[in-house]
């Protein structure tokens, strides 16, 4: 099995391989088969460093939307969308329940991006702060050039990513946002749910 | 091929007919209790916010699917849109045993005397079919009762002063105000206001076998994780099983109930869980399926008799669809309000019900269920920021100092707010689906505005410091407090039904869900509900010959 799986590399990438290269190969696959790939220091490590890839997203598409959820909620003493993880919630639903947005998502992205391209000459992502939440504004208040938005228009673009990015970032992490409950520690709130919570009598505090 | 004939069939394990279903199987009938979706659970949507009955983002956490289900919804201009359940407008009711009950909020309302005599008390209101029930409170008193102490409620006997005269006290002891309720208390009781507890469906003590609340800050919206919440699903459904008497066959979905060619109802097809068409066949039938799917199976039953559907003759099955429009206020307070001590509403007011001057009818106000955060990012001061860093302060500073004091309106039945079968639109069984149009009353909105200032003026005594008002608007009413569809009536020209929720020309067909009420009360529906599927019970009891059922 192993022996396979080095030939079939090694063979992929052409007489290019060195032998070295092979000996490592033949090492991690050791190492994998030998220890189980759940508990190998190696895998795990790969695990981490590796983001997720999205479902939906191109990595451009996804570092614009960053940005955006980013400034309907943004980080300050306490997590913003981005720490949230509100990208993924956002990927993962409009690849399941709320795939009737993918276009939207798609179209109004390009229309956003060329908006801040002509209106600023910079992409969105590389704008200061503060002129990102001016060019959010643009956006929501339908004042870009409007022959860059067809169908979805530019407020109702603005509206479906505020509601995904609150929805994401307030919801449950079961879904891929609020990443740590984020949200919720913020707000104070206990979670697990602490049941029980019998502290009050006859109407009274106890 | 017809399955094994029954006694009774009944359709939907809702409010009305899971109670149905416990009070023939316990008289002896054999009873097949068919429900469109299955039985709940806790576990598979746990505290998702997001996959709830309240808020529905990602779905239904209690049905119907996206998948399977639609409706056509007026857009107010003339034309149509389709929808799906886990859009508002759908006008959604939870598709699994027990339905609303499972995941209600569980205000357990009688309502009050005048509510069934709104045309002796107000005359007629123009561009509304408003008229008295054919029965009056009285009738329904021991229904109530009944369903109080069999499904569980916890109130205080006696503290509401406008509440109708009872006989026995509420099973359970009420449950205590949280730190609103306590704030509130103090400033209606200034106000000259005559608050109480609210009456909940949720044991406050352990009550037949189940436990007491455990006072978390899920329970609008979701299953009850530990139980405490009544439904019919964990009281009535079981006893009507531990007869051996009922079946309960869940996945069924009900396509038509059967009128032969002397106007009687022979049975029900329905679509079991592998979607093949079952004929069931029954001495007698009782809808109770909500609304507006009663009245919508109601119109899909076609027969020779009855050739615009069963009970239709007039053209009033599917007529003054009501609902609730819900009105109040918002008040922000300086110090913490919220003490996570859930359900979150326990305090409420009748003041408004009646008797306001120059108005038809009112509404009761009471403060709000928890509000969880996704929700709460929604709420906002008019002008208030609705994203970026002011947002998320806001959110911060005033999830715990918020206060929503809220009610429903008794909205006027108006006949051109209906429930109609689409000529075009089917669902994924091919059943014609329900067309809702119509729009409120302006009475509603002019009661919703005077009842949204009375709940600023109260949060304002409490202390708020910053308080603004939300209205409803004309749009089509339904909703979960959906009514008023097959109204019960004395004549068979402005009604669907007899007193007795027993449809007219057709004597073993009746209705037992809100569709039968001929006006909605300015209070949750859903003790009515139950109340209704007892009143219903008892009369085909009396009429039960022991083979059949004779009027």
């Amino acid at each position: 099995m192993s022996q396979d799986l080095i030939v079939g590399i090694a063979g992929a990438n052409g007489d290019g391989v060195s032998r070295r290269t092979v000996l490592k190969l033949v090492a991690v696959v050791a190492l994998g088969a030998a220890v189980g790939v759940g508990a190998s220091a190696g895998i795990t490590h790969w695990g981490r460093t590796a983001p997720p890839p999205y479902r939906f997203f191109s990595e451009a598409e996804a570092k614009l939307l960053i940005a955006i959820c980013e400034q309907i909620i943004p980080r300050d003493d306490t997590s913003g969308a981005t720490d949230a993880g509100v990208i993924y919630y956002i990927d993962r639903q409009i690849s399941g329940p709320l795939a009737r947005h993918q276009q939207s998502y798609r179209l109004g992205l390009a229309s956003f991006r060329k908006t801040c391209l002509q209106v600023y000459k910079t992409p969105f992502e590389e704008l200061a702060f503060e002129q990102q939440t001016d060019a959010l504004r643009l956006i929501e208040e339908g004042n870009a050039p409007n022959d860059l938005w067809g169908d979805p228009s530019q407020k109702a673009f603005f509206d479906l990513v505020l509601d995904h990015t609150r929805q994401g970032f307030y919801g449950s992490p079961r879904h891929g946002g609020n990443r740590d409950y984020a949200s919720y520690r913020m707000l104070g709130l206990a979670y697990p749910n602490l049941i029980g919570q019998n502290r009050y009598a006859n109407g009274r505090p106890i | 091929m017809s399955l094994k004939r029954v006694n009774a069939v009944v359709v939907g394990a809702g409010a009305g007919g899971g109670v149905v279903a416990k009070e023939l199987s316990e008289a002896g009938l054999s009873v097949v209790l068919l429900e469109r979706g299955g039985w709940p659970n806790f576990e598979a949507h746990d505290h998702d916010e997001l996959i709830s009955q309240r808020v529905t983002v990602l779905g239904n956490a209690f049905g119907p699917d996206d998948r399977r289900h639609r409706r056509v919804v007026s857009n107010g201009n003339g034309g149509w849109r389709v929808v799906v359940p886990s859009d508002g407008a759908y006008n959604n009711n939870a598709a699994c045993v027990g339905s609303g009950t499972v995941s209600y909020g569980a205000m357990a309302w009688r309502f009050m005397e005048k509510d069934f005599k709104l045309r002796t008390t107000y005359r007629s209101v123009a561009g509304s079919t408003l008229e008295d029930w054919p029965i009056t409170y009285q009738d329904l008193a021991p229904f109530y009762e009944k369903a109080e102490w069999e499904i569980g409620v916890a109130g205080e006997t006696g503290a509401d002063p406008f509440a109708a005269p009872r006989r026995q006290p509420y099973p359970m002891p009420p449950f205590p105000h949280n730190q609103e309720g306590l704030v509130l208390e103090k400033a209606a009781q200034e106000l000259g206001l005559h608050p109480f507890p609210i009456p909940m469906l949720r044991n406050s003590v352990p009550y037949r076998g189940r436990p007491a609340c455990i006072k978390c800050r899920y329970c609008v919206g979701f299953a009850c994780e530990v139980n405490a919440k009544c439904g019919t699903h964990n009281t009535v459904i079981p006893a009507a099983l531990a007869t051996g008497n009922c079946q309960v066959r869940t996945e069924s979905v009900v396509s038509e109930v059967v009128i032969d060619d002397r106007g009687r109802a022979c049975g029900v097809r329905y679509f079991d869980a592998e979607n093949r068409l079952q004929y069931q066949t029954a001495d007698l039938v009782v809808v109770s399926a909500s609304a507006t799917e009663t009245a919508r199976l109601l119109l899909n039953s076609q027969s020779k008799l009855f050739p615009n559907g069963a009970g239709n003759r007039h053209d009033w099955v599917g007529r003054n669809l009501q609902g609730h429009a819900y009105t109040g206020a918002f008040g922000l307070f300086e110090e913490d309000r919220y003490d996570d001590v859930g359900a979150g509403a326990t305090i409420a007011i009748c003041d408004y019900n009646h008797g306001n001057p120059g108005m038809v009818g009112g509404g009761m106000l009471a403060n709000e269920f928890i509000r969880l955060p996704y929700l709460f990012s929604g709420i906002r001061p008019p002008g208030a920021a609705s994203w970026g860093r002011d947002h998320k302060e806001f959110q911060r500073k005033y999830f715990r100092r918020c206060v929503r004091v809220v009610g429903p309106v008794q909205e006027m039945p108006v006949f051109e707010a209906r429930v109609e079968v689409d000529p075009v639109v089917k669902d994924d069984w091919g059943i014609p689906v329900a067309r809702i149009s119509g729009s409120r009353h302006p009475n509603d909105i002019e009661v919703g505005n005077f009842l949204a200032a009375k709940a600023e003026a109260w949060l304002k005594k409490a202390g708020a410091f910053q308080t603004w008002q939300t209205g409803a608007g004309r749009g089509v009413s339904g909703g979960q407090h959906q009514a008023g569809t097959c109204r019960m009536g004395n004549d068979p020209k402005t009604s669907v039904t007899n007193p007795h929720g027993q449809v007219h020309d057709i004597d073993n067909l009746f209705i037992a869900d809100g569709s039968l009420h001929v006006t909605n009360g300015g209070f949750n529906p859903a003790l009515t509900i139950m109340a209704l599927g007892y009143w219903v019970s008892d009369y085909i009891k009396r009429g039960w010959k022991g083979s059949r059922f004779r009027s």
